[in-house]
């Protein structure tokens, strides 16, 4: 092939790209180009802008300026259907399949016109064994969507697309609900779709992935193209820079000095709830000036333990010690009062109260005691200087306490909740998912402290689904699934393939 | 128990719970094509009392009995779209809406009447639908009076329910409707419209409702009273929970129900009804409902998406 077809080969064009939401320009004239057969990763830190493009390009949002052109063909601007005609699938971060019908039905949704007597399951059936057999995406199609893994639904999202002929495949954070070994197989997926014409545009901000899975990357950063480079001309450390503006330094650890257990768990049950795993006999130890990560494929029991250890549940059978000392009574006002402090997964739904002033929710967890509370009286003179206190201690862009949490970004609302936790001197520290959704410079922030929080004696969980993460920050791992844990491996005893193959459930039945 | 035995081999009392049935049949079919799309319709009692009401009075008015069914049936259509309208591209509370939908609907059917009627004390009769009569199967002894002496209206219903149902599980149509109740963005994301897909069912299902109305002043009565509806829209939405969104067993429900009801009005006449007082017996059909609603619902699968509204592009 010649550089002549370069022009003809171009399926998909944005030009000129802008959308604001309110005061935030969410995309900021914005233009790229994807070939036929090519692989382009778009990558950013969260809220720079990528999810936004995509929907835009597929019809879910109404850009301010510009237009997308799809095989040289202008779609009109807000309706995924022409998108759909066009050739453009999209496979969501949130998953946009019905829980209730099967596999096969979520398929064939909006195939047909609505007013045909008949579904035609007979003949979509033998197509999409067809496709599955083709693409490497095996999938029952008579099953209920909702009794599917993450990665069997995202393979149905998949099929979604390809049943309908899409060329263009628009794949946003695919890999983040996935194992090590299920990111493989989807790549692989991916190289087979690229191998019969097909174009994919592949969202994320997993470095090692938009390395190993792309031929061409493009940068986002605050809404703007920050830079376009070929894969195969750049690496790790230049894509962070660009997605950042600035060097970064991940976190380096020193090494741990672990001291005495300061929570045991031994044999503990917890029933399950719904389509969540229960914990099913588990044996953990925290130790003071350590932290241990938790790896996992999301939904293997790291609710179950993180609302123990918080006091939301308690041990249906087994042994739990706080210092040696058997817990008879234990709820969340007990884990306070033990010294448990708490950084939820979701900061918005458990982590904060949304339309509370950031001094309401600097309190949440003392409003009861001296000094925030006098002879069973609000102190708020108190409680505003305890806000104003975290505020500047923790750095958080506000524009003062009496402001309602609601309008804080994640970064801000999380060094809130940090604060609140590392203010109480804790001395169990539960992190679940501390930085999630925040951008690096936050993410940095709050690994920064937690180290130092461990290396001023707190023992800490960390649970993550970012084995990344893990690894970075842990001193000890162990994985969980199934609600059954592996034994503790020494930081840099096993290599992520190693951690995956246990995040899979592989050996985990022995342990425990 | 002899009594109650009686009772069941009475042909009349099959025939009543066929009857009884009917107005139900089809509100419950109509509130069930709603919640399936994911809207719930409080304002089943009212948009049955404007449906009793219009269909009565086109008729007094001079109208044929089937174009009268079509004008309460328009009627439903225009209050179920005033609902639509607040609760799915505005997205209003569903249960607000509902009720004053039955608040309004009930309360304009009233004052139309006063309108169209001024001066009456007693409200005129109709000539309602006769039994359809069926060769041969009408003729039939006891089975003929208890189950094939129905008005056309009633087989109506029976053969609604099967459409619902055909629709609901064999069409493109039906699968969009359900998705749009179970998980609107999955909808969005096939290009269909949500909108579209929620106000459709909630306009043709309070056309049904209405019909449902219809049926009590043009087919059971001949006339029309304020009363008449008395809470069977609020029975047709727990049908919907007892038939699990499933148009057979709710059909099922309906004619349960109905059994209980037909049931209720006889026990009255027995020596039993000389000890008891009749309120007891009114009950019954409520008490053994609730019963029923709790046995049989326990596992179903309610639409995942009921009463969310769906607003796309909202981050």
């Amino acid at each position: 092939m010649t550089q002549d077809h370069g022009a003809q080969d171009i399926v998909l064009r944005l030009t000129n790209i802008t959308k604001r939401f309110g005061a935030l320009l969410a995309n900021d004239g914005i233009s790229l180009a994807l070939r036929r057969g090519e692989v382009v990763a778009l990558l950013g830190e969260n809220g720079a802008g990528k999810t936004t493009l995509m929907n835009i390009l597929f019809g879910h949002y109404t850009a301010d300026e510009g237009e997308v052109e799809v095989f040289g063909q202008k779609l009109p601007p807000g309706l995924p259907g022409a998108a759909l005609r066009a050739g453009v699938g999209m496979v969501h971060q949130h998953f946009t399949l019905a829980d209730n019908l099967t596999v096969l039905d979520n398929i064939l949704l909006g195939t047909e016109p609505l007013w045909r007597l008949s579904l035609g399951r007979g003949a979509a059936r033998r197509r999409v064994a067809r496709l599955s057999q083709e693409f490497g995406l095996a999938v029952d199609p008579d099953a209920r969507v909702g009794a599917l893994s993450v990665g069997e639904r995202q393979r149905v999202e998949i099929l979604k697309a390809l049943y309908r002929e899409a060329r263009i495949l628009i794949l946003d954070e695919p890999t983040a609900v996935l194992t090590p070994q299920e990111s493989e197989a989807l790549f692989d997926t991916l190289r087979r779709m690229v191998a019969q014409g097909l174009s994919v545009i592949f969202i994320s901000h997993k470095l090692h992935e938009v390395m190993a899975a792309s031929q061409r990357v493009l940068v986002l950063r605050h809404g703007r193209l920050a830079g376009e480079v070929a894969t195969a001309d750049t690496s790790r450390e230049a894509l962070a820079e660009m997605m950042v503006g600035a060097e970064i330094t991940p976190p380096a650890p020193s090494p741990a000095r672990p001291g005495a257990v300061r929570l045991r768990l031994a044999g503990v049950v917890t029933p399950p709830q719904g389509t969540r795993p229960g914990l099913r006999g588990i044996d953990l130890d925290l130790r003071a000036g350590q932290i241990l990560g938790l790896a996992g494929v999301s939904g293997n029991g790291q609710g179950a333990l993180a609302d123990l250890l918080s006091g939301l549940e308690a041990p249906q059978a087994g042994r739990m010690e706080l210092d040696g000392v058997p817990v008879r009574q234990w709820s969340p006002r007990a884990a306070l009062a033990a010294g448990i402090g708490r950084i939820p997964e979701d900061r918005h739904r458990t982590g904060t109260i949304a339309d509370f002033s950031l001094t309401e929710n600097a309190v949440l967890e003392t409003y009861a005691r001296p000094p925030v509370a006098r002879r069973g009286l609000m102190d708020w003179r108190a409680a505003r200087r305890a806000a104003q206190d975290l505020i500047e201690a923790y750095d958080i862009r506000c524009p003062g306490p009496e402001a309602r949490i609601r309008l804080l970004s994640g970064g801000n609302m999380q060094k809130l909740i940090l604060g609140r936790v590392l203010e109480a001197g804790p001395v169990v520290i539960l992190a679940n998912q501390p930085v999630r959704g925040l951008d690096i410079g936050a993410v940095t922030y709050v690994q920064d402290r937690l180290i130092a929080a461990r290396d001023a004696g707190a023992a800490v969980l960390l649970i993550s689904e970012d084995l990344d993460e893990v690894l970075t920050l842990s001193d000890v791992v162990r994985v969980i699934c199934d609600g059954r844990l592996s034994p503790e491996f020494p930081r840099g005893s096993k290599t992520p393939a190693e951690l995956g193959q246990w995040m899979a459930g592989a050996g985990v039945d022995h342990a425990a | 128990m002899t009594e109650l035995f009686d009772i069941l081999m009475q042909a009349s009392f099959w025939a009543a719970v066929l009857r009884i049935a009917s107005p139900l049949i089809f509100a419950t079919m109509g509130e069930l094509i709603c919640e399936r799309a994911g809207v719930l319709n409080l304002g089943i009692e009212g948009i049955m009392v404007i449906g009793a009401f219009t269909g009565w009075i086109a008729v007094y008015a001079g109208l044929g009995l089937w174009p009268g069914v079509g004008v309460a049936l328009l009627a439903g259509m225009a209050f179920g779209a005033l609902h639509a309208t607040l609760t799915v591209p505005f997205g209003l509370s569903q249960h607000v809406v509902g009720l004053g939908i039955t608040l309004l609907a009930t309360a304009t059917a009233s004052f139309a009447y006063r309108l169209a009627l001024p001066e009456v004390t007693s409200p005129p009769r109709i000539e309602p639908f006769a039994p359809l009569h069926i060769p041969g199967l009408s003729d039939l002894p006891w089975l003929g009076e208890a189950l094939f002496s129905q008005t056309a209206l009633t087989w109506a219903g029976f053969g609604l329910a099967g459409m619902v149902a055909f629709v609901l599980y064999r069409t493109p149509l039906g699968l969009a409707l359900r998705a749009a109740g179970e998980n609107p963005q999955a909808v969005a994301a096939q290009g269909l419209s949500v909108t579209g897909l929620r106000m459709g069912a909630v306009i043709a299902g309070s056309g049904l409702m209405a019909v449902g109305g219809a049926f009590l002043t043009m087919s059971a009565f001949s006339s029309f009273f304020f009363e008449m509806v008395n809470g069977r829209g609020w029975i047709c939405i727990a049908l919907v929970v007892f038939g699990a969104w499933r148009p057979g067993k709710a059909l099922l429900g309906a004619l349960l129900f109905a059994g209980f009801d037909a049931l209720q009005i006889r026990m009255q006449q027995t020596p039993l009804g000389q000890v008891v007082p009749y309120q007891v017996f009114l009950m019954v059909p409520y008490l053994l409902s609730i019963l029923a609603l709790i046995l049989m619902s326990r596992r179903a699968e309610i639409p995942a998406a009921l009463m969310t509204p769906f607003n796309r592009g909202e981050r």
